[in-house]
């Protein structure tokens, strides 16, 4: 264990080292292969990937900052940006696209006033398109945080963002 | 307790066999797959617990997908003395009345009585038609359909989706009840691999994650490279309009434990992996519960019911990348790496995970396994159409009456499928196309409805089997945009490794774009065509490869849509925004006042029951006027 007490890392992120040890080394083995469960996990706590724990998974795990870096860039749920206090996503499923998921996308971005990927400034929403979440018979369909809000029209999204602090 | 033999398996079968078929109590099946609890199902289940927590006659239980998801939260109750109530809308405000009239036969009831979806005339799965029907000496309620005389269930045959809607996804032992782990015990104890391979070769059983590849050819090719193998699911669905594999992993997940344990057998390997799509959390929960179960029966671990053999399944998730689907791409990602496919002049059966031995197969195709070992390659075979065989689930979705997940013999009409099961397009609404296969499929127009569901077949009019998502389209739909969706669903999704497809697809959606937009010229159509065969040539994976399926099936039979779109600049569908405009039809009008009042814009004013007035300058084209207008008078210029 290199480093035992939280500190901030360098995007001021306070990060708990044991906690991370915890992850990387009791959760999923130290081993190499669970890196993207590792980041996985890291998210979960954080709500993105701060710089700091990326290091620290690097030099834990034996793999090349840059290796770490392309796999939290690759895939689309990983952030490396800090995210909203809730997570918006609007399934852009094929479903969803014929029964007009793209105008409650439009009002969804019309309302926060943010477009897709982005947080708003008092951090209480971040958007996000996801590619269909499987729930296709009630499309249009969004999600907040765990909840699934489906059949949504454009004109209900005002309420609905409104059940979330 | 662990399991040890066929035998030992009989007695936990019996006891819950009838406990799913005859309780002794009143037993509520609330349908709770993901679909089901979007749609309110959890709240349903949590009200009706809290009424009965001390009535020992009422028994709460949970299930998975039944199917019909158009009119979830579905709920079915049975008992020992009555029929088999399958119910649909089962809200929290009704359920309770629901069980109560059950309760007290008061079927004829009115507020309960339009819930009813039908009764069950034999719940028997395609596995347990040896045995007695245990609604035989139960007399149906009068004047009430069977539900599987209703046209959303008629024609349905379910051998990969058996047990989805019938059994507790958390309990091993009812899986048991329904005839499960007798086939890998079986397999176990009297089978040579080779038997087990035989069997798979002879049902016809194909790929049904999309590619169709003979699964038992696959399995025999494994196993005759030396190493360590190993043996893969691909729960990675990534099309976008199919949720297949995720009703089977959330509804009946050790059908596909069972699956990869005979696979393991049969290949000689003792290490198996799962990689589910991070998007399916429930999955993942029942996968691991049900993991922990089969290991805690014996039936996963080492020396399993005392033989040489051991197998243990380890679960990766996934962390969003569409080409992950890809066989070599989701090896890749299960090392940890970035998902890249590579070129595959070696193939996985040979160098896969870790360069060893791979035998990857999709969720679907497991399921059937265990089904196919206890009754036989023929009797599978005997199913669907010469090079077609057995059964294939898909998700029936978009514009459509009844959505939900079918299985159906292969062989089956389009035009069954959307209009005797899925009752056609909602609304006066005009059905316009079906798209098959995801984003690698095409759009298939209504004159070729009469196509069979066929590997061949559907590849013969542009598309492809593909995973099993079908999205209905009608009037409202515009193809362009479809295409355009498409490919800018593959751009983000495109690994970027290789240059006909990361440009390529680049390329063919920025002239989509502006064909979209009204920036279309002349010869655009030609020039998407000539990069669609290009992409399709040179690209080094499936994505790629077939990427420009949905432009070139589109351009195909809709080219009048992009002619209009191009030339007139148009789009008759109304959804790209610079090429229409809504306008009130006096003479339809009735002044209802409703579109006024939805109108986020003020952009429509008029008087009571006098038509009114849509201001162009002010309407945004959100398109909420249209959808509540109720007597067609918002139309599209």
């Amino acid at each position: 264990m290199s480093k035992v007490t939280t500190q901030p890392g360098n995007d001021g992120e306070e990060i708990d080292y044991l906690e991370l040890d915890q992850i990387i080394e009791k959760e999923f083995d130290g081993e190499k292969e669970n890196l993207i469960m590792i980041l996985q996990a890291i998210q979960r706590r954080y709500n993105y990937l701060p710089k700091a724990t990326l290091l620290y998974a690097s030099e834990k795990l034996d793999i090349p900052y840059s290796k770490i870096y392309e796999v939290g860039t690759f895939y689309s749920t990983f952030s490396l940006e800090p995210r909203g206090r809730n997570i918006v996503s609007i399934c852009l499923g094929t479903a969803c696209h014929v029964r007009g998921g793209e105008r409650v996308r439009e009002q969804l971005e019309k309302t926060l006033e943010i477009k897709d990927g982005e947080t708003t400034e008092d951090k209480r929403y971040t958007l996000e398109s996801v590619r269909c979440i499987g729930c296709c018979s009630l499309g249009p369909v969004i999600k907040i945080n765990e909840d699934m809000h489906g059949r949504i029209a454009p004109d209900q999204i005002d309420t609905v963002l409104h059940q979330y602090e | 307790m662990t399991i040890q033999s066929v035998t030992d398996l009989e007695q936990i079968k019996e006891e819950y066999r009838l406990k799913l078929n005859l309780p002794e109590t009143i037993k509520v099946n609330v349908g709770m797959a993901s679909c089901g609890i979007a749609a309110g199902a959890r709240a349903s289940f949590d009200a009706a617990k809290h009424e009965f927590s001390n009535d020992t006659g009422i028994d709460i239980c949970q299930t998975g997908c039944i199917g019909y998801c158009e009119v979830e939260p579905l709920v079915e109750i049975l008992s020992r003395t009555k029929p088999r109530m399958m119910y649909k809308n089962v809200t929290k405000d009704n359920i309770v009345d629901i069980i109560n009239d059950y309760r007290h036969n008061a079927f004829n009831n009115k507020k309960t009585r339009k819930h009813i979806l039908g009764q069950v005339k034999d719940p028997r799965s395609l596995l347990e038609n040896d045995m007695d029907n245990p609604q035989e000496n139960i007399d149906p309620v009068e004047g009430i359909p069977f539900l599987e005389e209703t046209p959303f269930f008629k024609g349905q045959v379910k051998i990969a989706l058996r047990n989805c809607g019938y059994i507790n996804p958390d309990s091993i032992e009812e899986y048991f009840g329904k005839q499960g782990y007798t086939a890998f015990l079986t397999a176990l104890k009297t089978n040579k691999p080779q038997d087990i391979i035989t069997t798979i070769k002879e049902s016809g059983l194909r790929g049904r994650g999309g590619g169709g590849f003979p699964t038992g050819i696959k399995w025999a090719t494994c196993a005759k490279f030396s190493g360590e193998r190993y043996i893969i699911c691909n729960a990675d669905e990534g099309d976008p309009g199919a949720y297949m594999d995720r009703s089977i992993l959330e509804g009946d997940p050790h059908s596909v434990i069972e699956g990869m344990l005979i696979a393991g057998l049969a290949i000689g390997s003792s290490q198996g992996f799962m990689y589910v799509r991070n998007e399916y959390p429930l999955a993942v929960k029942r996968l691991v519960t049900a993991i922990k179960q089969a290991t805690a029966y014996g039936l996963l671990g080492d020396n399993i019911a005392g033989s040489t053999f051991s197998f243990k399944i380890k679960i990766s998730t996934g962390a969003g990348a569409f080409v992950c689907g890809e066989s070599t791409a989701l090896m890749a990602s299960l090392e940890g790496k970035v998902g890249r496919p590579r070129a595959k002049y070696v193939h996985t059966v040979e160098k896969g995970f870790r360069d060893q031995p791979s035998n990857l197969n999709n969720v679907e195709t497991y399921a059937n396994v265990p089904a196919i070992l206890l009754k036989g390659g023929g009797w599978y075979a005997g199913f669907g159409t010469d090079n077609s065989k057995g059964t294939k689930a898909f998700s029936l979705v978009g514009k459509v009456k009844n959505t939900g997940l079918i299985e159906v013999p292969m062989g089956i009409s389009l035009r069954e499928i959307v209009f005797n099961m899925g009752q056609g397009v909602p609304g006066k609404k005009k059905f316009k196309a079906i798209q098959t296969g995801g984003p690698s499929g095409g759009c298939i127009p209504e004159s070729l409805m009469d196509t069979p569901v066929d590997y061949q077949q559907l590849a013969r009019v542009g598309s492809i089997m593909g995973s099993g998502g079908m999205i209905v389209m009608d009037q409202d739909t515009c193809l362009v945009d479809v295409a355009r969706y498409f490919l800018d669903f593959l751009k983000e999704e495109s690994c970027g490794q290789c240059n006909p497809c990361r440009e390529g697809i680049k390329q063919s959606l920025d002239i989509l774009t502006a064909i979209c937009e009204g920036k279309g010229k002349e010869g655009d159509i030609e020039l998407l065509e000539e990069l669609g065969s290009m992409i399709e040539k040179f690209s080094l994976c499936g994505l790629g490869t077939s990427a420009p399926n949905p432009v070139l099936t589109t351009i195909k039979y809709f080219r009048e849509e992009y002619e209009s779109h191009i030339i007139d600049k148009k789009c008759k569908a109304g959804v790209c925004k610079n090429l229409f405009f809504y306008e009130i039809d006096e003479n339809a009008c009735t002044g209802c006042t409703v579109c006024a009042k939805k109108c986020p814009q003020n952009a429509i004013t008029g008087e009571k029951k006098e038509p009114h007035l849509l201001e162009q300058d002010k309407c945004i084209k959100c398109g909420i006027c249209y959808d509540a207008c109720k007597f067609n008078a918002i139309v599209i210029k």
